[in-house]
């Protein structure tokens, strides 16, 4: 007789988050919620070690790329503007840097941070005129001002026009280095999520979102607080900015590449946009596969094409999204 | 009695393309007072009260809040002197508790400065705000999903954003409207205590019964233009006001 079989399945997410009191009693609950979040630190923290020298540079870069995601997805996700000013954020933190490092003679561990704060005071002031826009104008705009940014150094040869600035000091550990980036990712990652998610600000940055008048007849400034976090996705961008010419020893004009602009878009649609987590798995997956796929010489960019329309057209969840929906639903097969 | 102007507005006016949206509408409302402004559709109430609260700009004319030119202010400006508003379409965060939806009108200079930096835990005041209201603590209706709440309770929080500004003037976008008989009844009582807390209403409305029950004064907007202002009585008998209702010259009773 042929055996009959069910599919059962068990939501624990909910289950677990319903129960809160039951939660917290059993070590088995506590596991279930923590360990998504410490799969990702030991995740981050065990990678760069068992990895070959090679592939820790690609995950340095990987690494700019993940906070450029991350600054993506907290500004479109969460404040509503669809910003692709990354490259614009890279190329000023980067310049900024490169411009205290040679001009100034200010050491890497100072120009980074000081690059940071003032490029992205830089972008906020330069954004400023345009955050009355909302949606795919903002986009528009700020993804124009990169190039232009790149036109202006090219046409006027500021700050080593085309050959861009040379010679920077370079930061030699290779494991400073890693580490730097990746436990950074970290404090961005919990920080923001903590931001949007417990603090009374994320409630106005929703606002924001989703409901401008009701913030603007509550006493809010609409502008400033989207300065305020275009300040917050600006320092991320910037930062990696900074970081990265002192990783190559150069800043240059390819800073404001719109790779960056256009990564953390992708990155947000492999990856899955309803948590601030998707966009960074977006980005450590797509940053090596793209690294991968380099021995295909110039079809590299037609395979990458092929994996982001695969994603936008067969699988718009995400990754996470999936990854997420699988681990909270416990599904088994019993005998009818 | 002495009494103080509050809000002067004087000849203002607003075009949308070749339609006269509001015209020349001026009106002194003074403090303590509860106003009505009512109108058929389309008489540009909505519209009067988003240009005294500065959502859309003015082609003309001023007001003046409490004596201070606010005729140029933008929205925030205007809801940060004390002059709050509530809206006829509501959005509130439906995937929050009722109490978190006002976080950010007590997160806003406004409050910090009435409350001289002691407002303390935000989410423990916004649930004792919407308690006064009628969110009975006891029942956990604060902590409701914002978007399972009826109607009325949505219309009392949209309410409860302005009262978390402690402000001096509100203008109440037809809070009465969709509201059932006893819903209405419930929030009667609530617009008076507001007026004996000391707070001057300006109520857009299409509910006249219950309006010209609180009203001290009604102002009728007809097609952008003032055609009648005064006591509920006199509005009430006014002729050109029923031809504006109704039209013609056949009497009806005011639902």
């Amino acid at each position: 007789m042929m055996q009959e079989l069910r599919k059962e399945r068990l939501d624990r997410g909910v289950k677990v988050r319903a129960d809160s009191i039951y939660a917290i009693s059993s070590l088995k609950e506590i596991m279930f919620l923590m360990g998504p979040g410490l799969i990702l630190v030991f995740g981050l923290l065990v990678l760069p070690a068992v990895v070959s020298p090679y592939w820790q540079r690609v995950l340095c870069i990987a690494g700019v790329y993940v906070l450029l995601s991350i600054s993506f997805g907290f500004l479109a996700n969460y404040v509503g503007l669809v910003c692709l000013g990354g490259a614009l954020f890279v190329g000023v933190g980067g310049y900024l840097s490169g411009i205290l490092n040679a001009y100034f003679g200010l050491s890497p561990v100072l120009a980074i941070p000081l690059a940071t704060v003032a490029g992205a005071f830089v972008c906020t002031l330069l954004f400023l005129p345009c955050l009355p826009l909302r949606g795919v104008y903002f986009a528009i705009i700020s993804f124009v001002y990169p190039l232009l940014a790149g036109r202006l150094i090219a046409a006027t040869g500021v700050f080593g026009g085309t050959d861009g600035i040379a010679e920077l000091d370079v930061l030699t550990n290779r494991w400073v280095n890693i580490y730097l980036i990746f436990i950074l990712i970290l404090v961005v990652v919990f920080g923001i999520s903590r931001l949007v998610n417990y603090e009374d600000i994320g409630l106005v940055f929703r606002g924001v979102k989703d409901n401008e008048q009701a913030i603007t007849a509550s006493g809010l400034s609409i502008t400033i607080y989207k300065a305020q976090a275009v300040f917050i996705g600006a320092a991320l961008g910037c930062f990696g900015g900074a970081y990265l010419s002192h990783l190559y020893g150069w800043a240059g004009m390819s800073l404001f590449a719109i790779d960056f602009s256009i990564l953390p878009v992708a990155a947000t649609v492999v990856g899955g946009s309803g948590i601030l987590y998707g966009p960074l798995l977006g980005a450590f997956l797509l940053v090596p596969i793209s690294e991968a796929l380099r021995a295909f010489g110039t079809l590299r960019i037609v395979f990458y094409a092929i994996v982001l329309v695969f994603f936008v057209v067969f699988w718009t969840e995400g990754v996470l999204e999936y990854v997420r929906r699988k681990y909270e639903q416990f599904e088994h097969w019993v005998r009818v | 009695m002495n009494k103080e102007l509050i809000l002067q507005v004087k000849d203002v006016s607003k075009s949308f393309g070749g339609v006269k949206a509001v015209n020349n509408v001026s009106f002194d409302l003074y403090r303590g007072e509860i106003m009505g402004i009512i109108g058929p559709n389309g008489s540009g109430k909505t519209t009067l009260n988003n240009l005294i609260t500065g959502f859309i700009k003015k082609d003309s004319g001023k007001v003046y809040f409490k004596d201070k030119d606010i005729s140029r202010w933008p929205g925030y400006k205007i809801a940060d002197a004390g002059l709050a508003r509530t809206f006829q379409l509501l959005r509130p965060y439906p995937t929050l508790p009722a109490f978190k939806n006002l976080i950010p009108p007590l997160y806003s200079p406004r409050a910090r400065r009435t409350s001289r930096g002691k407002l303390g835990d935000r989410s423990a005041v916004s649930i004792d705000i919407l308690e006064e209201v009628g969110f009975e603590r006891d029942a956990r209706v604060p902590y409701k999903l914002a978007g399972a709440l009826p109607l009325g309770y949505l219309k009392r929080l949209e309410l409860c954003r302005c009262l978390a500004l402690k402000p001096e003037l509100i203008i109440c976008d037809e809070v009465f409207s969709g509201l059932s008989m006893s819903e209405i009844a419930s929030m009667v009582p609530l617009m008076e205590r507001l007026q004996r807390d000391g707070i001057t209403l300006i109520m857009v409305e299409h509910r006249l019964r219950e309006l010209f029950k609180i009203a001290n004064k009604v102002l009728v907007l007809n097609f952008g233009e003032k055609i009648a202002e005064g006591s509920p009585q006199e509005i009430f008998n006014d002729e050109k006001v029923k031809q504006a209702y109704f039209g013609g010259g056949e009497t009806y009773v005011f639902s």
